[in-house]
């Protein structure tokens, strides 16, 4: 039964990454939107969060987040795969169930 | 009637106003309230300052394209503030460097010197946390929102 998670919310100002990685079990899915894209960034005071996993758990950032804040594809942290709405759509139907990290 | 000015009332009082922005353009509201608070507070006549720190850098990223979220991209209009004569935006070292930005990934955001023959300038100034501090501490009026 794999889940997958949402995160919002920046992980520079809230847990809500953190407490989706200690909770996400091996072969789950998180995908990264709104203010919770820059936690994909590369070489920041988060990334070695999501580096800690990147062996275990899928990691996804939503493109139209990404665009919007101006962060570039190739400040993303190795791994982390960019989607569209429509994949993301498809990344909850694979997927028992979702949990969103608010 | 012409269409004067509002006089001020106390013409010699400039107080120092620094508006703090700590939190990510588009997830909340705030950002974009800030910016509009900072340009109605311009039409008085003080010595206006903004400072980024936090999140609030990811504020003023260049390259910004919300046609995807459905959303108004704001970043365009701080390059509007040296127009109303907001010069100073104080935009924190560590800041940058916990969040993998650097100088290069920041807006360019200018205005125009008076006291130097109107020669443009760069209104962004990269400050570490000490300075910030001390900037801060000289204020009359700090607003965050």
């Amino acid at each position: 039964m794999s889940i997958l998670h949402t995160v919002n919310k920046s992980p520079f100002e809230k847990t809500a990454l953190q407490s989706c990685l200690d909770h996400a079990s091996p072969g789950d899915a998180v995908i990264l939107i709104e203010d919770g894209v820059y936690g994909a960034l590369s070489r920041t005071a988060a990334s070695e969060r999501i580096a800690a996993r990147m062996n275990e758990v899928s990691f996804y950032a939503l493109g139209p987040d990404l665009l919007a804040r101006g962060v570039a594809n190739g400040s993303l942290a190795e791994g982390v795969k960019v989607v569209d709405y429509g994949e993301f759509v498809d990344l909850v139907a694979e997927h028992e169930l979702a949990q969103a990290w608010l | 009637m012409s269409m004067e000015e509002p006089e001020n009332t106390h013409p010699d009082v400039i107080k120092k106003f620094m508006y703090v922005n700590r939190r990510a353009p588009y997830g909340t509201v705030y950002a974009l309230e800030t910016l509009e608070v900072v340009l109605i507070g311009a039409a008085f006549d003080q010595d206006v300052s903004l400072a980024f720190l936090d999140d609030g850098v990811f504020q003023i990223v260049k390259g910004q394209d919300t046609t995807q979220i459905g959303m108004k991209n704001f970043s365009p209009t701080f390059r509007a503030l040296g127009d109303y004569e907001v010069s100073k935006l104080y935009v924190e070292k560590e800041s940058l460097e916990e969040r993998g930005l650097a100088p290069d990934d920041l807006l360019e955001i200018t205005y125009e010197d008076e006291d130097d023959d109107w020669a443009e300038k760069p209104s962004i100034r990269i400050v570490d946390r000490t300075e910030l501090t001390k900037i801060m501490a000289a204020q009359d009026v700090i607003l965050s929102f």
